[in-house]
């Protein structure tokens, strides 16, 4: 009896549609939300994250009722975020149906929005998102979609959004997003040791072996991926029996 | 079966909404209870949790919930506790000593050790100990989701079923018309919905 290592389909949208690009450009309408979201429910997937990664005040109402229809999809549990920041905000994500939300470049502005929304909601319910890109020597937290460095070291930011009041942290690898060469094991490895909360890495995966990878040299506690599963490059039954048949713990589902 | 109407507790913090969609699923009628009177006249009771063991109790205390609560269980009444709302079961919590919880267990919930890495977050396996109707047509190695820090370590013979993360810890438990689980069945795809279809069978047969 073990904690299974979790496989997370994750949607990015535009608030209202589903849209894939790679490194955060070049933007395509990939469907919709609801519709991708109750596949996923049926095929076995563990949870799903949708983020808006346009965040843009105007589609937060449209986000909001996005979360809603593809809630009443789910019996798996549902983390959303994308440009939350403040705890009136968190609240209308997780009233609309998310059990966790996610939290980033507010986050980073002003840290002790993590603590604020671990008081209202609770720890379990607040995700830390660090896009990290390796600078020199050193990974550091970017955002607006990974163009901008924080100049923050991302192991430390990590450390201190737990101690802050994060109970996971969702981490996505920018020199690996998009590309299909694989999770990046050093950064996600060394995170997932420097916290004592769960991971879920993201950015890269490719190949069944990616996830074995990810969940054993890179420490991961869950991984996470887009269009390889949107494009049915990938099947979650698939994979899930070939990560059990190389002893990852795993939640098979009929 | 009888047709029966289960009444959610309703207070701020709670994954109501999901428990609700749960149930809808399945056709069963529910309603919010979030007044005394609403939990006396309930047919049966679920009680959600997510969130603070302290600011549940306290919200429970400021609407004037806990004695009826307390009432509804020692008539009898079917109810399920739901995470936190199994954890409101016992007398308290080490994450808010200072708030009495309804003791209907006289043991505390406790934080699981820090030797694995907290929250208890994802889907895991529970140990069995003895059989319950919650979880007839559930198969032995069903997944169930968690998401909690906290747990109650002892429910002496209500235990139903152990999981263990660092610790073992009592992930369900029945006694009479009592039951609740520490995993969140709204959330816990096939396996959960079973647990929830389980639940309300029981409560209409004794209603």
């Amino acid at each position: 009896m073990t904690l299974a290592r979790r496989i997370i389909p994750c949607l990015d949208t535009d608030g209202q549609r589903v849209v894939k690009g790679v490194q955060f450009v070049n933007l395509r309408d990939a469907g919709d939300p609801a519709a991708l979201a109750a596949r996923y429910n049926s095929e076995g997937a563990d949870e799903l994250v949708v983020l808006d990664i346009t965040a843009s005040r105007d589609h937060r109402t449209t986000f909001v009722d996005t979360i809603r229809r593809v809630a009443a999809e789910l019996a798996i549990p549902l983390t959303a975020g994308g440009g939350i920041t403040s705890v009136d905000q968190g609240r209308a994500v997780l009233r609309a149906g998310a059990d966790k939300i996610t939290v980033n470049t507010a986050a980073l502005r002003r840290p002790f929005l993590i603590t604020e929304l671990a008081a209202e909601f609770g720890s379990q319910a607040i995700v830390l998102a660090i896009d990290a890109k390796r600078v020199g020597k050193r990974w550091e937290a970017f955002v607006r979609g990974g163009r901008d460095s924080t100049h923050q070291d991302a192991v430390q930011w990590a450390t201190e959004g737990v101690s802050l009041g994060a109970g996971e942290i969702l981490l996505t690898s920018m020199d690996r997003d998009g590309t299909r060469k694989g999770f990046d094991l050093p950064l996600t490895a060394t995170i997932s040791r420097a916290v004592t909360v769960p991971v879920i890495a993201s950015g890269g995966a490719d190949t069944p072996k990616d996830f074995l990878d990810v969940f054993t040299e890179g420490c991961a506690d869950a991984a996470l991926a887009a269009s390889i599963f949107h494009d049915s490059i990938q099947g979650l039954g698939e994979l899930k029996r070939f990560l059990a048949s190389h002893g990852v713990p795993v939640r098979l589902t009929a | 079966m009888n047709r029966i109407t289960i009444s959610l507790v309703e207070y701020d913090a709670g994954n109501l909404p999901s428990v609700e969609r749960a149930l809808a699923r399945q056709n069963v009628e529910c309603v919010r209870a979030s007044t005394p009177g609403a939990i006396e006249s309930a047919q049966a009771l679920i009680l959600p949790g997510v969130g603070h063991f302290g600011q549940l109790m306290r919200t429970l205390d400021a609407r004037g919930l806990n004695g009826p609560l307390r009432d509804a269980i020692a008539q009898g009444k079917p109810l399920l506790g739901i995470c936190l709302g199994l954890q409101a079961l016992f007398a308290s919590s080490d994450e808010s000593p200072s708030d009495p919880g309804l003791a209907v267990f006289a043991g505390k919930v406790a934080a699981l050790p820090r030797t694995a890495k907290l929250p208890h977050m994802g889907w895991n396996q529970l140990r069995r100990v003895r059989p319950s109707a919650l979880f007839e047509g559930v198969p032995a190695d069903a997944y169930f989701y968690f998401a909690h820090t906290y747990a109650a370590l002892d429910a002496g013979e209500a235990t139903v079923a152990l999981c263990d993360h660092a610790a073992p810890f009592v992930a369900a438990l029945a006694m009479k018309n009592l039951y609740a689980v520490q995993f969140h069945p709204e959330k816990s795809g096939d396996a959960g919905a079973r647990v929830l279809a389980n639940f309300v069978t029981q409560a209409a047969a004794q209603s």
